[in-house]
């Protein structure tokens, strides 16, 4: 999970090491930097005063601190310079708040396998996986035994839901990836109906999981990870569909962990197509040589 | 550019290292766990004891059946009927041997009695002393049973749990038990699943706290409608309200819960009462379903809820067990609380709360330290030392819903559980189980206490191989060997017990306890016992586990070649009492000086 101002501090200590990779992209310059880590640290602080969502703060202290450690020593033998922790720290905090488990090795490998996948998992110099999706993800398929995720937490009452859905809508409007999130729950609700026609199941058990607070941090902040998005958006909206298309099948399946498990696919794979498609276009070098007016403007 | 290169390579390599950590774990902790299926031999030489189920030869034939409620419910029946199979153990006749008592949970079914026949064998004998058709349409059915001498005449009472009508039966001298709900003052109705006998007031009576599960306005078998499920699976704040009846010592209770500070509407499903701060009072502790425990310390006749400030309350989890255990010989109560683990759903985790050294009372969780963690959908558990070793050993019980073994209702439970209050509250928003199971046929756990800080689960080595839906254990020395033997409670299977044979060398010694100034059921006696420079201490029990009550006497294992120096009793009236000159392998009948 990484809020989409990420960018403006993951981008500069990419070791992608290509700024021109950036371009074409929107830049949510307006926002300030600072504004999502100190959001998603409000909704630690919230939930965890109000609700005790956490066990204690020590294994999401050590998802923090182990993120934030191996996005310096990465970064520094990568780039040779100290990166910006704020990307490292929403990393690690997302860990902290969407893994479950009883132990605390699972916070520190998953921190770990989250940031490393940024350096170890790349193509053209992009990584294409949100890294704390692929960290998550890597532990439920590896380490189920160990490790759950999107646990049933603040409540289910729709006080929390609100402040998140407002929170949420907000900072996604202000990085100009509204479109994703609405895309993606639009999709969802259609496929919920459908899904309940074909199981027989009623309907707001269908529905259920996007009324859940947890649910919530995914679309509005997983989803619209702007280094792990493609760049127009149009594009934006076909992939969030097709996210959202991917996890009605995988939902068909029974699989619990569907709409992580659809970004984990989907996303990286519509990078990979949109780069294969840059690469197409006439007098295109590469992906980073596309200019970006807007970048340009700016 | 070379830099760079190697760099590459360390980062890949380190990554692919990190992606096999979770394999390695896994693999490591694997080798701990122990060989299954070994004779009995192998288990007794390699671990101290094994067991034998021994339910039919025994003369106990009995199958629980599960109730069937409102049909506006027959979609998810499985799940909201998946409770109701108890034990506990009493000695209602006061012959020295070990009774059992079991409910069921059908409407028209009957209870049993099993009486203990001194010879391995036990009668059922419930009819005749009329606690037996105590599940009629219009009065709800068992859902658990507690016993204690409420008006201290010798003879254990019964407190039946119900979803429906609380019934109160007066023991009359072991030949009969006579009604007495209405004059004792019990309400009509009470959907509840864990109740427990304790003087909270130290007046020399026994009183009773009752936790209510479903709202007591419900009747499970007439629904005014289907929003009668939990608010939320964390927060649920919309169960059961809880009662403690205050003995008024002629025949009538007084119910006096928001009095003395008692006020939730939790959803109970465990309790157990212990003075843990050892002012003489005895606390109260309740595991709830979809919400966090509850700690009401005991000021003298009147309770604060101390969960968040002692750790015991903070963490949100699926309460199901009440049981108290010095499991570090070191004259304190740890307390062990199940929960649900689900491998790649649900990983809760058992609690272990260990005490702090110091003043002040806060507990550590330290089941996964001690590997007492995962334990599947676990239900009852029992503190015991089954090898006499002088550790106490712990015995869980667990599975949920054991259907068709091919498909699994998890997808469905976690997606509505995760929903908006609205949804999950309503039975009706519920997919229907359609003969899936839920966390079923899974294997017990029997863990043995090494006595240097870790348990190991023997349970397939030493012969708790039953994957039947476990709910409710008890212990007790049911044939008077010196050795704790198990009887466990199924959900729609049968009762199960497992006589216990420990390897020759290993001492014990029990005590049973009769109070003059304090209850006559000793409940809430603590006895400490010190012998080879180790010191442990147990309690005489009003009901504790999953709606069930192990026997009153109090059993402890010693090792070999025990050298006991003292016992010293505590009375819940406050009088110390210390017995020398003990000698092993006996059962002292202590009475109140």
């Amino acid at each position: 999970m990484s809020p989409p101002t990420i960018q403006t501090h993951d981008r500069a200590p990419d070791p992608a090491a290509n700024p021109s990779l950036n371009r074409g992209r929107e830049a949510p310059a307006a926002l300030n930097p600072y504004l999502p880590p100190l959001f998603i640290t409000l909704i630690l602080l919230a939930g965890n005063l109000s609700f005790g969502i956490l066990e204690g703060w020590s294994k999401t202290l050590l998802a923090i601190a182990t993120a934030i450690a191996a996005e310096m020593a990465l970064g520094h033998i990568f780039l040779h310079k100290w990166p910006h922790p704020a990307s490292a720290y929403i990393s690690g905090i997302s860990v902290g708040i969407l893994l479950r488990s009883p132990a605390f090795w699972p916070f520190a490998l998953c921190s770990l396998l989250s940031i490393t996948s940024k350096y170890a998992l790349r193509f053209r110099g992009r990584h294409i996986w949100n890294p704390s999706n692929f960290g998550i993800c890597a532990m439920l398929y590896l380490a189920s035994q160990s490790v759950a995720s999107l646990s049933i937490q603040w409540g289910n009452n729709f006080a929390a839901l609100l402040v998140i859905w407002v929170l949420g809508s907000i900072i996604v409007w202000r990085a100009r990836r509204f479109n994703i999130t609405l895309t993606y729950v639009v999709c969802f609700i259609a496929f919920s109906f459908v899904r309940a026609h074909i199981v027989g199941d009623p309907w707001q058990s269908e529905v259920a999981p996007i009324t859940g607070p947890m649910y919530q941090l995914f679309i509005f902040f997983m989803l619209t990870d702007p280094k792990t998005t493609v760049r127009s958006r149009m594009g934006q909206c076909f992939v969030a569909g097709a996210i959202a298309a991917l996890e009605f099948l995988f939902r068909l399946d029974s699989s619990i962990y569907a709409p992580l498990y659809a970004l984990f696919w989907v996303g990286p794979s519509a990078l990979l197509i949109e780069m294969w498609i840059d690469s197409r276009r006439p007098g295109a070098l590469s992906t980073s040589a596309i200019p970006n007016q807007k970048a340009a403007r700016a | 550019m070379k830099k760079v290169s190697t760099a590459r390579i360390l980062v890949t390599v380190f990554f692919a290292g990190l992606l096999a950590v979770p394999w390695m774990v896994q693999h490591f902790s694997r080798a701990e766990k122990t060989a299954p299926n070994p004779d009995a031999k192998a288990a007794l030489a390699r671990y101290g004891f094994s067991l034998e189920e021994v339910s039919h030869a025994a003369g106990i034939d009995f199958v629980h059946q599960a109730p069937t409620l409102d049909a506006k419910l027959d979609g998810i029946m499985p799940e909201v009927a998946s409770m109701g199979a108890a034990v506990s153990i009493v000695d209602y006749n006061r012959d020295g041997w070990p009774d059992i008592y079991v409910t069921n949970s059908a409407i028209g079914s009957k209870n049993h009695l099993y009486r203990n026949n001194h010879d391995g064998t036990f009668t059922d004998v419930a009819e005749q002393m009329g606690i037996a058709d105590v599940n009629k349409p219009g009065t709800g059915v068992s859902m658990g049973a507690v016993w204690g001498d409420y008006d201290n005449d010798g003879y254990e009472d019964l407190f039946l749990i119900k979803w429906g009508r609380p019934e109160l039966f007066h023991n009359d001298q072991g030949h009969g038990f006579t009604r007495v709900s209405e004059q004792a003052g019990l309400p009509p109705w009470i959907n509840a699943n864990t109740a427990v006998w304790f003087d909270y007031d130290g007046d020399g009576k026994l009183d009773l706290f009752v936790g209510g599960y479903y709202p007591e306005d419900v009747d499970l078998w007439h629904l005014r409608n289907t929003r009668m499920m939990p608010d939320s699976f964390e927060y649920a704040n919309n169960g059961g309200r809880k009662y403690l009846f205050h003995n008024l010592g002629n025949g009538h209770f007084e119910e006096v819960s928001a009095k003395v500070g008692i006020d939730s509407r939790r959803w109970a499903l465990a309790c157990a009462a212990a003075d843990l701060r050892g002012t003489g009072h005895p606390d109260l502790f309740i595991a709830n379903d979809y919400g966090v425990s509850e700690l009401y310390l005991n000021d003298g006749g009147h309770f604060h809820e101390a969960g968040k400030e002692t750790g015991v309350g903070f963490a949100p989890k699926s309460g199901m067990n009440v049981a108290f255990g010095d499991i570090f010989d070191q004259g304190k109560l740890s307390i062990y609380v199940s929960n649900i683990s689900e491998e790649g759903v649900l990983i809760q985790g058992n609690n272990l709360w260990v005490p702090q050294t110091g003043s002040a009372l806060k507990y550590d969780n330290m089941a996964r330290d001690l590997g007492v963690e995962l334990g599947g959908w676990s239900f009852g558990a029992q503190f015991g030392d089954l090898n006499n070793d002088g550790n106490l050993d712990l015995y869980l019980v667990n599975g949920y819903i054991s259907l068709d073994r091919q498909r699994s209702y998890w997808y469905d439970f976690a997606k509505v559980a995760g929903g908006n209050s609205s949804i999950i509250g309503d039975a009706a928003n519920w997919p229907a189980f359609n003969g899936r199971s839920l966390s079923g046929y899974q294997q017990k756990h029997v863990w043995l206490n090494d006595g240097a800080g870790r348990f190991l689960d023997v349970a397939q080595a030493v012969g708790a191989t039953d994957t039947y839906d476990g709910r409710s254990v008890a212990l007790a020395d049911l044939w008077n060997t010196g050795a704790l033997d198990v009887v466990v409670a199924n959900q729609r299977g049968p009762l199960l017990v497992y006589k216990n044979t420990v390897a020759p060398g290993n001492d014990w010694i029990e005590f049973s306890l009769e109070g003059t100034k304090s209850n006559r059921s000793a409940i809430g006696a603590q006895i400490m016992l010190y012998w080879d420079g180790k010191e442990q201490l147990q309690q005489v029990s009003g009901g504790n586990g999953f709606a069930s009550q192990n026997d009153r006497r109090v059993h402890f294992g010693l090792g070999k070649n025990p050298a006991i120096e003292k016992a010293v009793i505590r009375w819940p009236s406050g009088t110390e009492q210390t017995l020398d000159h003990l000698t092993p392998d006996r059962l002292y009948t202590v009475k109140e000086p």
